[in-house]
């Protein structure tokens, strides 16, 4: 049998990637799906857990993280086709009006 | 080696290989491509956990629904991959964006390395030992059961999220770049009213 590690430390590697894609890529879109990839690297560690501690409730926390990735996803597309609208451009780096 | 072990090696390498070319890839649509290989790979995953109905899930929502509505950005947008994304950052810059992730990650092993030395997880059997399961555990009727009995407030609320997310949605990619004043002041207006409530 696996132990529970082996998963939990899978969902790290996931979770990493995820966060070289957040801090390096320059593609908007990208940048989005990394955010996704690090949530699901999330919804690995609860199953594993569910799965230890023989209780069902971590399925249900998966189950509300997944509608909360689904609700951000179409705000999130719709604010970049808004963005790529006025900007005609998915370069991150151009998106720095806030930047000091 | 077992055909669990071989099971959770061979998905858990797809997961992590679709994941890292979907950060390295140029063209978007070959990045969300290999994100459906990496959610299937998870779902492997999941399914080997006991999570059978959560697998479906992931499959029917994230690599069915989630994943399609970004190609359809993309193809609404007309992405090919080879737009100009500007000066690439420099190279200490996205030397220390590496070191960064890689430390974390570290950081994370060595937490799931050190919580099962100590008796955490004491009153689940030995540390990091996985309990027998039922043959029906994670089976889309206990699931049920746990989510419309104790979670069901949350269930409700999720609702009323997905509601927000769909009149969002619609006011923001909406408006119209041709008719701007009235429909940029009504679809404005209409934004106001649902931050004032």
């Amino acid at each position: 049998m696996i132990p529970i590690s082996a998963y939990l430390v899978v969902a790290a590697v996931l979770f990493g990637i995820g966060t070289v894609g957040v801090l390096t890529s320059r593609n908007l879109i990208i940048v989005f799906m990394s955010v996704e990839l690090m949530l699901n690297a999330g919804n690995l560690v609860l199953i594993a857990f569910s799965r230890a501690l023989n209780v069902l409730d971590g399925h249900v926390f998966v189950f509300l993280v997944l509608t909360v990735a689904a609700a951000e996803a179409a705000v999130g597309l719709a604010m970049l086709i808004t963005l790529y609208r006025n900007r005609e451009t998915v370069n991150i780096d151009r998106f720095d009006l806030l930047k000091w | 080696m077992t055909l669990d072990l071989v099971i959770f090696l061979i998905s858990s390498v797809v997961a992590v290989f679709g994941a890292t070319m979907m950060i390295t890839q140029r063209n978007p649509i070959a990045s969300v491509l290999f994100m459906i290989l990496s959610l299937l790979a998870q779902a492997v995953l999941y399914i080997q956990l006991g999570a059978l109905f959560m697998g479906a899930v992931l499959v029917i929502v994230y690599a069915g629904a989630i994943l399609v509505l970004f190609l359809f950005v993309i193809m609404l947008l007309n992405l090919r991959g080879h737009e100009s994304l500007g000066q690439p950052s420099p190279p200490i810059s996205l030397t220390i964006k590496y070191a960064l992730a890689v430390l974390f990650v570290l950081e994370l092993i060595m937490v799931v390395k050190s919580s099962f030395s100590s008796d955490l997880f004491a009153d689940a059997g030995s540390p990091g030992v996985m309990v027998m399961q039922t043959d029906t555990f994670g089976a889309a009727n206990d699931v049920a059961v746990l989510l419309f009995q104790r979670y069901l407030y949350p269930f409700e609320l999720t609702s009323i999220l997905l509601l927000v997310a769909v009149v969002g949605a619609v006011i923001l990619a909406h408006r119209s770049r041709d008719d701007d004043g009235p429909v940029d002041a009504a679809s404005s207006g209409e934004s106001e009213g649902k931050a004032a409530e």
